[in-house]
Order: C-alpha cells, then structure tokens, then sequence
C-alpha cells in the first residue's frame, strides 16, 4: 500500500505564473536530447562551413609574374576602406580662408567601353569629379570637404568620402560655367556654387572633426573607372572595370587667407600612372597658363567596395538555420502527434501564454546557440581570410557587433516563426517544409543569381528573407558606381528593417497560432 | 477552494453527431464517482470540457466553482490523467514530471514523492516511450497527484493494468476519496468500480442516465437471491415457499434451485429445522454490473420509445 500525504492547501506561489511557464518549456527542451543535439550540430555546421570557406579562399597581388605583398589600403576618418587617388594643385592654408574657382570645362575618355570594346572614346563616367578641395595633407585617407561638378550627378558637395550632399544638377561647358567656393572656418567647411561668381547659393556644411591649422587647399579631378556587368552564361554576371580619365579647365582660381607665396604644389594623389594611355598619350597633371588651369586626373575619392566582408564568413548559416527550422517546428508539433498538446494545455490553460512562452524558450536557445555560433564564425573566420591574403573591408565594432548579434536575432526569430507555423499546421514536415520555403528558399533564389535582379530584390524584401539584410556590413552608396545585387550581398531594405519584417512575419504567424490554438479543441 | 466538479447542461456537436446532450451532475469530496458508460457516451468529452479543453456550445463545467482555464497553477487543484500515451517517447518519466512540476512552480522533491508514490522508482530514468501501457498508467497517475490537488480527474485509468495494478489503482483511489478530495473516475466497465466507487454517475449518448449512491443503485436491482442444491428439490420448494420465497428452477443443473426473498442463513436454518437435504447454499449479491446492466437496458428502452414518440 503506498502512502500519500494528506491534502492540505498549498500557499500561492510567490513567482509570477509566466516564469514557470518559460521554467517548463526550458525543461521540456533540454530533456529531449535529439532537440538539443540537432541545435549543437546546426551551430557546428555554421561554424565549420563558414570556416571551410573561408579557408578555400585566397587572394594575391601581383606586379607583372611576379607576386608581391599587397598594397596596404587607405582608411578613411570613419574607419572604412577608401579609395582616395586624385590629381591635386594645391597650396598650404592655415587658419580661415577660401577658394573660389570658374569651371569652364570638363571632359574625359573612357577606354574599351561596350558594346564592342574596342576603342577608346571621349566621355565622362558619371561620377567623374572635378572641383575645390581642402584637404588634411596628401596622404591617402585624410579628411576633406571639395564642392565638385561631376559627369552626370550635376553640382556635389561631398566629405570624407562617404558623406554626399547634391547642389544643382546639370554639366559645365564654356557657355555655362560653374562657379565652386569652399569656406574654412575652424573645423567648418561650407560650400557655395554659383552661375555667374556674383549670386551664391550655399550648398552643405561639413564638420572635420580634427582638422589641423594647416591644410592642403586646391584643385581637383578624379574619374572612377567604367563598370560594366555582363551577364554569364550560368545565370551569373562578370563586373569589369575600366580606366577612364577626367580633364577640367579652371580659371578665376581665387584663395584668400594665410596662405604662402609661390608654386602651386602638384600631387598625383595614390595614381599611379602606369596605363598605356597616361604614359604615351595624356599624363595626369596640371597645365597652368595666364590664371588657367587644365587639370587632368583618374580615380576617386570615395569608399571602397572592393574586398571581402566579415559576413561572407557566415555562408554556413542557411544550412544551420535548416536544422534550427526542424527542432523549433518539432518543439510543438511533436507535442500534437502524441496528443501531449493536452498536458500541456492542462498545465498552462491559458492558452495565448502558453505558446508564448514557447516561443520565447525556443527563440532565446537558438538566439544563444547561434550567437556562440556566429561569434567563433566571425572571429576565426576573419583570422582565416586574412592569412590567406584576402582583404577584409574593415567595418566599425559597432557595425561587426550588429552582424554579429544580429544573425544569431535571425536565428531566433527564425525559429519563433518555425514554432508558429508548426503550431498552426500541427503537422512537422508540412511546417518545416513552409518555413524552409518562406525563409531559405527566397534567400538561395535570391543571392545564388537564378532569378532577374529585379525579383531577387523582391524576393528581399517582401518574405522573411529580408530578414538576412542584418549580416550586410558595408552599405550601399549611392555617390558610388557599384553592382549592388543580392548576389554580391548587398540587400534591398536596411539591415534593420529587413530583420523587422522577418519579426513581422514572426509576429504575424504566433497571433495566428495563437488565435486558432484558442479557437480549436485540444 | 471547494474540491468539487459541478457539470451542468453541457451540449456539444462534432458535425453531425450529437456528443453531449445536456450532460450535467456533480462531484463530491470525500468518494470516488465512477463515470460509466459505453464507450462514445461522451464520458471523455465530458472530462476534455472540464478540464478546459474543449469548448461547448452550451453549459458549463465548474471545479470548485471556477472554469478551469481559470485557474492559476491548475495542477494544484485538479489533477487529471487523460490519454497515458501523450508522452514525448524520447524523454525519460522523471523529467516528464519535472517539466509538469516546473509549470506549477513545483520542485523536483515533489516530483520524486510522486514517483515513489506511483511505484515508478526503477524506471524512472528510462525513456518513456518504451513503458508498458500499465507503467503508463502509473506515469500519467505520477503527473495527476504531482500538484497534490482536491481534485481527481481520471479517465479510464484501469485501461492496460496488470491484477496487481489493479489492486493498486484501487487502493489508491480510495485513499485519496480517504483524504476529502473528489475523484471522478470514468470507465466503461462497471465491475472495474465494484467496492471503490460511493457513487456513480451513469451516461449513455451524451446525457445522464443515473446519478446515484453504490448502496442506492444496487438496491434498486432484484435483490439477493440463494442458489440451492439439494436432491429433494420438491420439498425444499415446499418449505421454503411456505416461508415466503420465491422458488425457481436454477439454470445449472437438476438439482439446483434459485430462492429470492429469502438471506443464505434463513435458508440453511429453514432447510435444517425440516431435515431437508442439501449440499451447498450460496449466497448471490447483485453486482454493480447487473444494475449498470438493467439501468442501460431501461434507458436503451425509454429512448427507443421516445424516439416512436418524437417519429410520430
């Protein structure tokens, strides 16, 4: 005969009911061993595949035959990689001052462009620039603030590099010159344009912080090279750039301020000349005759895209996020195929609680398994990359942090999405095959180039798979020529709201769940 | 809060099938109610509304006079074993309990009063998918006492237990009834509630059929008879018709008789003072399963009747 303690009234617990809730899924979870082994082994497979890749990657630079350690890249004041090659005439400032210039001309070659490739014609690229500048010193990656006409953009003033504001719009010629200023005043730099030098309009205000009392003062003219993407014969494209040259004609080139007597210093800023064209036919330089100055130059000044990016260590992270999608979805339909959904509900009869606390368990265990995940991935990964001569862009803590977290947020978002599709269907595969559908399946459709650009666009950012907008590190700017497609990771929405509408989606799908777990018999 | 069920008017239909048609009765502390019927009577649905989790179309279903969605740490007030198979197979019997025992703020100390308490203390380390029926049983019994309520809820809890078990689920029921807690125990098997259940709760087709005491119910049956065997069947006829009882042939064999209206000992002492020959009196009680028997038949008839009347 067994014995039972008589029945007494218990006193109330003192902790609120939730807390037990989350107390018994957490159990629930981590007495399954299959769950818990499947969750260890999608972290493993993120780490390890991102790591393999990694390490199947390599890079080299080379002069001729011969291979040489690669250039170091410029870094520009906010920390990005930059590209800052320009030809500059230029004189020393210190303190206040400005520098007025007429731009009467600006002209330019762009070499082999399509359709045949085949000759080298006159023309501008639109992001030529040529204009006014103050900048701290010659050496690659200081700050600056230049007001600039450019090839087809129209009047800019831009700053270290990523900063971009528009002025009027519109080319120069003879019979339409553009008149450009550049104020200094302490860290304050302001910049005017001008129709005819007498009427100003103010066109932006840059703040360098740090700037010295001396700076470089002067001319200016870039021309990134042509891009041209063609389309591969498997659905892929191939990028090629290709040299262009810009040339500017100035006059009424007027300084006021400290500045000191004499020449006007010439500097072929990071260019180094070495095309056939610049050696036989055009130099990059300065011509200066009675107040006229013809400067002609290549390059930019702008951030730099080229290079590999922290997230492209994370390639792992759909596999793993397969074997999330299956635990989290047999985290609740397991409980309706053995009719289990009972005892749950019996224990936890309100029902809205119970499947929220749900998914709160599944969403912060694959939140922490794949954060312990996509920290290894990224730390070891960028390790690996470099030590196989790869070029990492180099993204703000901050930033890295965000992609970070951020993909480990995916993951369990991700999962909460998976747990209220499973518990809308009832049913495991009909579960995980929507959620594979809805989260992987727009992602590897949309970056792997099957699809028109356009649709894989769409694709990111109306399904969950805007969501992977979290792992993109460098942003898209729009002062730079670039490719910017899935494909090369750049994402439609911002990393934020791409992961607000996976919560959207994840939101939407748990109301659903929810209701309908109200609704219907247990 | 009182440990009571009280079930009142409740309709349900799953399509076209009428699964609950009025069901209503109550619960009280201090017994064992058995809840009998055939099986689709709707003894589960009835249990299933009670305890929250399925919805009716009318009336209501009150432990202790509140709706069990209601309640806070509800295994704390009722304690109930439903299906004993909803388990996840690959998790072991303790931490099946332990994850119960965490949603009730509950500690594995009580889990572990429990698992001695239900017998399971060899297995409860193993994965519960590979228990028999009857360990099942014992497992879903564990889960139901783990809040140590007023209320018991048990459906069909005989299902699958060995002799011993059934011992054991016996004792059990009845010491809990012992201890002032309401048990309601259904099943479809009347004998299973021979001498555990006080009082009984009869359905058939969704609705009540009796809601009585044991002691009531059996009373209301043929009362006790005595089988006979004598070689002189006639002149025990006589003497004991002359007492008053009523003498029929018995089924099995010549030489038995079947006496009502008469107790064993007035047989034996009636037969003796007459030096009439016998060779065995029993004494025959009548069985919680002939009256569950007689009362489905009856209402079986009524409804039969009634559906001429509603035809007509």
């Amino acid at each position: 005969m067994t014995t039972t303690a008589p029945y007494r009234p218990r006193p109330r617990a003192g902790r609120d009911g939730f807390a037990h809730l989350l107390h018994a899924e957490w159990t629930k979870f981590r007495t399954v061993r299959g769950w818990v082994t499947t969750m260890v082994i999608a972290a493993l497979v993120t780490v390890l595949l991102g790591l393999l890749a990694a390490a199947g990657s390599h890079a080299s630079c080379s002069e001729g035959p011969v291979e040489v350690a690669c250039p170091a890249v410029p870094v520009g004041p906010g920390g990005e990689a930059v590209e800052d090659q320009f030809y500059f005439a230029h004189r020393s400032l210190t303190g206040n001052g400005d520098i007025t210039a007429r731009l009467t001309s600006m002209t330019g070659i762009i070499t082999y462009p399509p359709p045949d490739h085949d000759k080298i014609v006159p023309g501008l690229v639109p992001w030529a620039k040529a204009g006014v500048i103050v900048k701290d010193g010659t050496r690659q990656g200081s700050a600056y603030a230049a007001m600039m006409v450019t090839g087809s953009h129209g009047v800019r003033m831009q700053h270290n590099f990523t900063e971009d504001t528009a002025g009027r719009p519109g080319g120069v010629s003879a019979a339409s010159p553009r008149w450009l200023r550049l104020t200094r005043s302490g860290d304050t730099l302001t910049g005017y344009e001008s129709a005819d030098g007498t009427r100003w309009t103010k066109v932006g205000t840059a703040h360098l912080a740090g700037l010295p009392a001396t700076v470089q003062i002067g001319l200016f003219v870039a021309s990134p090279g042509d891009l041209t993407v063609k389309r591969a014969d498997l659905g892929g494209s191939i990028e090629q750039m290709r040299f262009t040259q810009a040339t500017a004609v100035f006059d009424n080139v007027g300084l006021r301020g400290d500045v000191p007597g004499g020449a006007w210093s010439r500097d072929a800023v990071g260019v180094t000349g070495t095309t056939d064209w610049e050696r036989y036919h055009r130099p990059n330089g300065v011509l200066e005759s009675g107040g006229t100055f013809t400067v002609t130059g290549a390059g930019d000044l702008a951030p730099r895209m080229d290079g590999q990016t922290v997230e492209r260590t994370l390639t792992g992270a759909l596999t793993g996020l397969i074997l999330v999608i299956v635990v989290a979805v047999m985290f609740v339909t397991g409980e309706y195929r053995r009719g289990m959904i009972r005892t749950t509900l019996l224990a936890g009869p309100r029902r809205g609680r119970t499947l929220a606390a749900k998914a709160l368990v599944i969403g912060a265990v694959t939140f922490v398994a794949a954060l312990a995940a996509t920290t290894v991935t990224v730390t070891a990964g960028k390790r690996i990359l470099r030590s196989n001569g790869n070029y990492i862009l180099p993204v703000s803590p901050l930033t890295e942090l965000r992609v970070v977290v951020g993909v480990a947020a995916l993951f369990g978002v991700a999962a909460v999405l998976a747990l209220a599709l499973g518990a809308v269907f009832r049913r495991g595969v009909a579960a995980i095959v929507t959620a594979v559908v809805v989260i992987v399946v727009p992602s590897i459709l949309a970056t792997v180039s099957v699809l028109p650009e356009g649709a894989a666009r769409w694709l990111l950012r109306l399904t969950p798979a805007a969501g992977f907008a979290i792992q993109q590190s460098v942003p898209e700017y729009p002062q730079v020529t670039g490719h910017y497609v899935p494909q090369a990771g750049y994402y439609p929405l911002a990393p934020w709201a791409g992961l607000a509408v996976l919560c959207a989606y994840a939101a939407l799908a748990l109301v659903l769940a929810v209701v309908l777990l109200r609704r219907r018999d247990a | 809060m009182q440990a009571t069920i009280d079930v009142n008017g409740l309709r349900k239909r799953f399509g076209p099938t009428v699964a609950l048609d009025g069901m209503s009765f109550s619960v009280k502390p201090g017994q064992v109610t058995g809840f009998v019927g055939p099986n689709g009577a709707g003894k589960s649905t009835t249990m299933r509304v009670i305890l929250g989790l399925d919805a009716v179309e009318e009336g209501s279903a009150l432990i202790g006079g509140r709706p069990y969605r209601s309640l806070r740490h509800p295994l704390r007030h009722v304690g109930a074993l439903l299906d004993a198979a909803a388990l996840q197979p690959s998790r072991s019997a303790r931490n099946h309990l332990l994850w119960l025992a965490h949603s009730q703020g509950l500690t594995a100390g009580r889990v572990d009063e429990v698992i001695e308490q239900a017998g399971l203390r060899q297995a409860a380390r193993r994965k519960a998918g590979g228990f028999s029926l009857g360990m099942r049983q014992r497992l879903g019994i564990a889960a139901a006492l783990l809040g140590d309520p007023p209320v018991i809820i048990l459906d069909e809890p005989f299902n699958g237990l060995d002799p011993d078990g059934i011992v054991w689920m016996r004792e059990l029921l009845a010491e809990l009834a012992g201890q002032g807690r309401a048990v309601l125990v259904s099943s479809h098997l009347m004998s299973e509630l021979q001498d555990v259940a006080g009082h009984v709760v009869v359905v058939g087709r969704g609705r009540v059929i009796a809601d009585t005491g044991v002691a009531e119910l059996l009373a209301t049956v043929s009362g006790d008879r005595v089988t006979l065997r004598t070689t002189a069947r006639q002149e025990a006829a006589r003497v004991l018709e002359h007492a008053g009882a009523v003498v029929t042939a018995g089924a099995d064999g010549r030489d038995a008789l079947t006496v009502s209206g008469l107790t064993a000992e007035g047989v034996v002492t009636l037969l003796s003072r007459n030096t009439v020959p016998f060779s065995e009196v029993a004494a025959h009680r009548a069985t919680l399963e002939e009256a569950y028997m007689e009362l489905t038949r009856d209402a079986v008839e009524f409804r039969a009747a009634a559906g001429r009347e509603a035809a007509r």
